[in-house]
């Protein structure tokens, strides 16, 4: 379960952690009243008796949608390597993930 | 020439009364006296446009005939479409160029389309008005101190305002036929899984559907034709015979048996839109449909089912958002945080809160009691139309409960959400629903009557029935065509 759970409302600030965002006080402030709002609103559906309805991923059932395995072109390196905030030759050059706290 | 429908552009295009490549120019002259007070663009592709007529023009003077040939066409900028820039509206994506074609723009461009520009819509197609554009403002042609409608907003304008003959939208819980209704237009989500998506920036996968934008339902069949159908670079795509729609399209609606619903009661809305659609429903009768009551006990429960299910899925979708691969990155010392600064600085307010709501109906603890919950809600609503559908061919209701509201007027972000009241059931259902023009009324605190439109909506994979029903009510009303150059025109001509 979440630390530090308000009553009646998100732990913002957690939730916030969980998405990878990094919420300003007054946003999570914002969020939060907001938030608490639309929660009110879906709150509605504990009305509903759904105890033994079956739930509904998508509406139009498909199943093990495969192709053939074969070897069909992919994207151009170097189109898509021109797209990255930063690289280093045919690599994409990203921030030090080792050592990260987890 | 730029209010001619698209049936009429590839008719003359094709008889070789005008090329393809006046036809461009004619819509990027229009662009450019209007656009600037409309601001449906975000951004216009002269080049591909000018190379895809030089083609269109040649192939016609070899005998070939194109369905599309010569039309205008805009594409919501959440839509890729090589070499061009793609922004959802947002500024995560920076400066992002397509490396490929979505299918369905390629679809349209292989029948003779003409790509003018890539179209603004709410950020991540997450909004109702298109006000939720990190990059752009959209005004409605009717009125310009009013929203578009969103978050096909862009699109919708641009149709409106005759800047292009067709328009692609994409419709997650009403975004074609919301702004369809606002600017007096037709729009059409068919069937989920009818067409394909790759190419389509995706917001809720479960839901979201690419669709048509145009000035008549003959238009909307004919895109809808072109681009239905399986993909192998989709597998949510649908393996399963497309039934043509052009050239079955119905002139009365004798034999058909229209739905009612009784949990949307005309009685809630404002007199005079009340007014617009009892009128519609005498015009279904007059046409020689039967009128049936059908009820959808749980539509009520649709907003509260959506606002789960749709920001669950966007949460998981725009984790792609990291600043690692392509796009806006700012930088921090380790990853982590660059993650972390990154999605703070690219998304708008709009976004993180779904992202938010979204991670919390999915998070520990929350899981069942929200997401699983929404999910069970939603096989109820479904059931509940597949049991309407026993007693009738089709829904009709209203788009929305008003006509296209002043900017900044749904501050409140739940009073936005309540916008999609009557879109977003058949969005969760799935089904084939669009939005025909229906007549005018005068919104409160306005001066002149705006649009309003007219829900259809029919069982999965009914689109030849559906668009059959709206071609027959729209010729039978023609409510578009009475007025059918927004105060635009006359705005930026004084």
């Amino acid at each position: 379960m979440p630390s530090g759970e308000k009553a009646g409302g998100i732990d913002v600030a957690y939730v916030a952690k969980l998405a990878r965002l990094a919420l300003t006080p007054a946003e999570v402030e914002k969020f939060g009243a907001q938030l608490g709002a639309l929660l009110e609103h879906v709150d509605a559906l504990s009305a509903l008796p759904v105890a033994d309805v079956a739930a509904t991923a998508q509406v139009i059932a498909q199943a093990n949608v495969a192709r053939d395995d074969v070897a069909t072109p992919s994207l151009d390196r170097e189109t898509v390597l021109q797209q990255a905030p930063r690289r280093e030759g045919p690599y994409f050059r990203v921030p030090r993930i080792i050592g990260e706290e987890a | 020439m730029a209010e001619r429908t698209a049936t009429e552009i590839a008719r003359a295009v094709n008889a070789r009364e005008v090329s393809a490549a006046e036809m461009a120019e004619a819509a990027f002259a229009r662009i450019a006296e209007r656009d600037g007070a409309v601001g449906a663009f975000l951004s216009l592709t002269h080049d591909l446009a000018r190379a895809a007529a030089a083609r269109v023009d040649a192939a016609v003077r070899e005998g070939r005939h194109l369905p599309l040939a010569g039309v205008p066409l805009a594409v919501k900028d959440n839509m890729c479409v090589t070499g061009t820039v793609t922004t959802c509206a947002s500024k995560i994506l920076g400066n992002w160029v397509a490396p490929y074609t979505s299918t369905a723009v390629g679809r349209l461009l292989d029948a003779g389309a003409i790509p003018v520009g890539k179209t603004n819509l709410d950020e991540f197609a997450m909004g109702s008005s298109c006000e939720n554009s990190a990059l752009q403002k959209t005004a409605n042609p009717w009125d310009l101190g009013r929203v578009p409608g969103g978050s096909s907003g862009g699109s919708v304008a641009a149709v409106a305002a005759g800047e292009a003959a067709l328009a692609l939208g994409s419709d997650t819980g009403g975004s074609i036929r919301e702004p369809a209704a606002f600017c007096n237009v037709v729009g059409f989500k068919p069937t989920y899984g009818r067409i394909s998506r790759y190419g389509l920036i995706a917001f809720a996968s479960s839901l979201d559907q690419i669709g048509p934008i145009s000035q008549s339902v003959e238009d909307a069949a004919l895109a809808y034709d072109l681009m239905a159908g399986k993909d192998p670079l989709d597998a949510t795509t649908v393996d399963r015979e497309v039934e043509a729609t052009v050239g079955h399209l119905r002139e009365d609606l004798r034999g058909v048996r229209v739905g009612i619903v009784k949990e949307f009661a005309l009685d809630k809305l404002d007199p005079e839109v009340r007014a617009v659609y009892e009128k519609a429903y005498d015009d279904l009768r007059a046409l020689g449909a039967e009128l049936v009551d059908v009820e959808l006990p749980t539509a009520d429960y649709g907003i509260a089912t959506y606002y789960l299910i749709a920001p669950a899925e966007c949460s998981s979708n725009l984790a792609r958002f990291d600043g690692m691969r392509y796009g806006l990155r700012v930088e921090k010392a380790d990853v982590g945080a660059t993650y972390e600064a990154t999605r703070e600085a690219g998304f708008g307010d709009e976004v993180k809160r779904r992202i938010l709501i979204g991670t919390y109906a999915l998070s520990s603890g929350y899981y069942d009691a929200y997401y699983v919950r929404a999910q069970k809600a939603r096989t109820l609503i479904a059931a509940d139309f597949a049991r309407a559908f026993e007693k009738c061919d089709a829904i009709a209701c209203p788009a929305a409960a008003s006509p296209a509201f002043e900017f900044n007027a749904k501050a409140d972000p739940v009073s936005m959400y309540l916008m999609d009241y009557y879109t977003i059931p058949m969005s969760l259902a799935g089904l084939p629903s669009l939005s025909v023009p229906c007549g005018y009324a005068t919104p409160a605190g306005g001066s002149s009557p705006l649009p309003l439109g007219l829900e259809l909506s029919a069982p999965l994979f009914a689109e030849r029935p559906l668009l059959g029903i709206a071609h027959a009510y729209e010729r039978g009303t023609a409510h578009a065509r009475k007025r059918q150059i927004p105060p635009i025109a006359a705005a930026v001509a004084s």
